[in-house]
């Protein structure tokens, strides 16, 4: 547990030492509030921040999270520090778990910076604390998810590029396709679409919904690429 | 406290290191010597736990690089070829961050970082970023934390590359000292190097170990059948009846050269018999025109070995 946070630690002074983290986090601020703007602080729109969170924010994410996570492992990989890591009293599950929640609290901060948009609707209206609460909670499963994906695209090569490209694609095929074929297909086929897809699953939250089941969804959407990347890790001292 | 027995790699098909054994005793310093490529740092990474062997046994101050891999690294300071090191970050906060994965008190770290910074002539560098250090002194950062948490074996693969001639004095000397309480291992691609500065030498080459001793005894092996060349003028038999019983040499051969008999003389290494030979080819009244020494150097050796690999490489 000690190395897991002592590694977590470096990851996230490492993000806040290169630019790529303030670029993405400016670049996710002005997208977040360009659209929170134009879609929930408008004088008679309701008050809750529901329009963005349901569609704009997963979108924003998609595309984001794979350029911070992209480098997790890959630049150990390239720089070969992973030698350093890799012959430290650490084992291959804390290294992977020390990555992960470093850039998992790297995220909240940068997701933290859109509560100033819930704030300003707080001011002119009643928003239901509860509903946006259960959204941003998914947006933490969403966004867990994204980075565990990356992360493992990220400990498979030492090109950067390659992993977040891997990793938009295999996103895109869970996140966006279930919805583009779910409405062209009926019975069990549509069913099961609904339930391998993400959005299906965190849209839920977004409606201000907690269910054990979608919970359970991210939750072991997170631990199965968190398990796989310690594999791949593992294996690669065998070659 | 490093302890190998047959141990074999394979990087898929390719093997890297064929059956090896060696052993090292506490508080000494052994040279690892070899042409690129020959499996010294296959080697190296197996001991350090970052490769696992294809078959054979290695273990590192008592324990078992495969099944207590933690315990061995724990022990173990290690220096890695090309000294990776996060950019980024400034000395203190690596060698901190270092420190803490070894589970080191807060309380104890900067102590500890500090003496290990003394060590390695670094103290105003220590809040500079390493990336903007110069080569010389990322490998001093690399050594500090090869040293700070006083391990019990110390393995350093190349220290000494990349470094101008005054670093790798300075560095050699710090080796030595370091060899007084930790057991060093170090490899080498140059022979003065492990020459300089080790208590014994063990040459790999195409994953194998072609030889092992102190540079005395190495040096004394090779030179064993060393050789005396000497074109005498005089009658044939006579020459080499007289020559051959000259006390330390072993044998003689002789071969016809413009009029001249040009002699291989096979002497014994301890022995200088040139006086002698000398002596009595005045006392015979024969002309001497050339009398030289052919020494086997450990560099020759080296060099044999080195270009060895290289044919077979290009077979």
């Amino acid at each position: 547990m000690r190395n897991i946070v002592t590694l977590a630690q470096r990851e996230l002074a490492a993000y806040f030492f290169s630019p790529i983290a303030y670029v993405v986090i400016a670049l996710f601020l002005s997208l977040s509030g360009f659209f929170f703007i134009s879609m929930v602080f408008t004088p008679g729109n309701p008050a809750s921040m529901r329009p963005v969170f349901e569609f704009v924010i997963p979108m924003i994410l998609f595309f984001a999270l794979p350029i911070v996570a992209m480098r997790l492992m890959s630049e150990e990989l390239r720089s070969g520090t992973i030698e350093q890591l890799m012959t430290a009293p650490v084992t291959d599950a804390q290294v992977i778990l020390g990555k992960f929640f470093g850039v998992l609290v790297f995220y909240v901060a940068m997701l933290a910076t859109t509560v100033v948009h819930w704030i300003m609707v707080g001011l002119y209206g009643d928003t239901d604390f509860g509903a946006t609460v259960a959204a941003y909670i998914g947006l933490l499963g969403l966004g867990g998810l994204f980075l565990a994906v990356t992360l493992f695209f990220s400990t498979c090569t030492k090109n950067q590029v390659i992993a977040a490209l891997a990793s938009l694609v295999v996103l895109g095929l869970f996140t966006w396709l279930p919805m583009l074929v779910s409405q062209h297909v009926e019975g069990t086929l549509r069913a099961v679409i609904q339930h391998a897809g993400v959005m299906p699953h965190y849209q839920e939250f977004s409606r201000g919904l907690i269910d054990l089941n979608h919970v359970l969804y991210f939750l072991s959407g997170i631990a199965l690429f968190l398990f796989l990347s310690v594999k791949v890790l593992e294996s690669k001292r065998w070659r | 406290m490093i302890r190998v027995k047959n141990l074999t790699k394979y990087y898929g098909p390719t093997l890297a290191v064929d059956n090896i054994s060696f052993h090292v005793p506490k508080d000494e310093i052994v040279g690892f010597l070899g042409p690129n490529g020959a499996g010294k740092s296959t080697t190296i990474r197996i001991l350090t736990c970052y490769h696992p062997a294809t078959s054979g046994y290695a273990s590192v101050a008592g324990h078992d690089v495969f099944t207590q891999s933690m315990q061995v690294r724990e022990k173990l300071g290690y220096l890695p070829e090309s000294t990776p090191l996060y950019q980024e970050m400034r000395v203190r906060e690596y060698l901190d961050f270092r420190l803490k994965l070894r589970g080191v008190t807060r309380v104890d770290r900067p102590a500890m970082v500090k003496k290990a910074v003394d060590r390695v002539w670094l103290g105003d560098m220590m809040d500079r970023q390493i990336g903007h250090l110069s080569k010389g002194y990322r490998q001093r950062v690399g050594l500090a934390e090869a040293i700070m948490h006083e391990p019990a074996v110390i393995i350093l693969d190349e220290p000494t590359i990349g470094l101008d001639p005054t670093q790798i004095r300075e560095t050699r000397s710090l080796i030595r000292d370091l060899a007084k309480s930790h057991t060093v291992m170090l490899s080498s691609h140059i022979l003065s190097e492990v020459e300089a500065v080790c208590d014994r030498v063990i040459i790999i080459a195409k994953g194998k170990i072609v030889a092992s001793g102190t540079p005395d005894k190495l040096r004394e092996k090779l030179t064993a059948d060393s050789r005396l060349i000497a074109e005498i003028r005089g009658p044939n038999e006579d020459v080499v009846k007289t020559v051959g019983g000259i006390a330390g040499v072993h044998d003689v051969k002789i071969e016809q050269n413009d009029g001249w008999n040009r002699l291989k003389i096979d002497v014994d290494a301890k022995r200088d018999v040139r006086e002698d030979l000398f002596t009595v080819t005045t006392q015979k009244g024969w002309a001497l025109r050339e009398m030289r020494r052919e020494v086997a150097s450990l560099e020759d050796f080296f060099v044999q070995i080195t270009a060895q690999q290289q044919e077979s490489r290009q077979d």
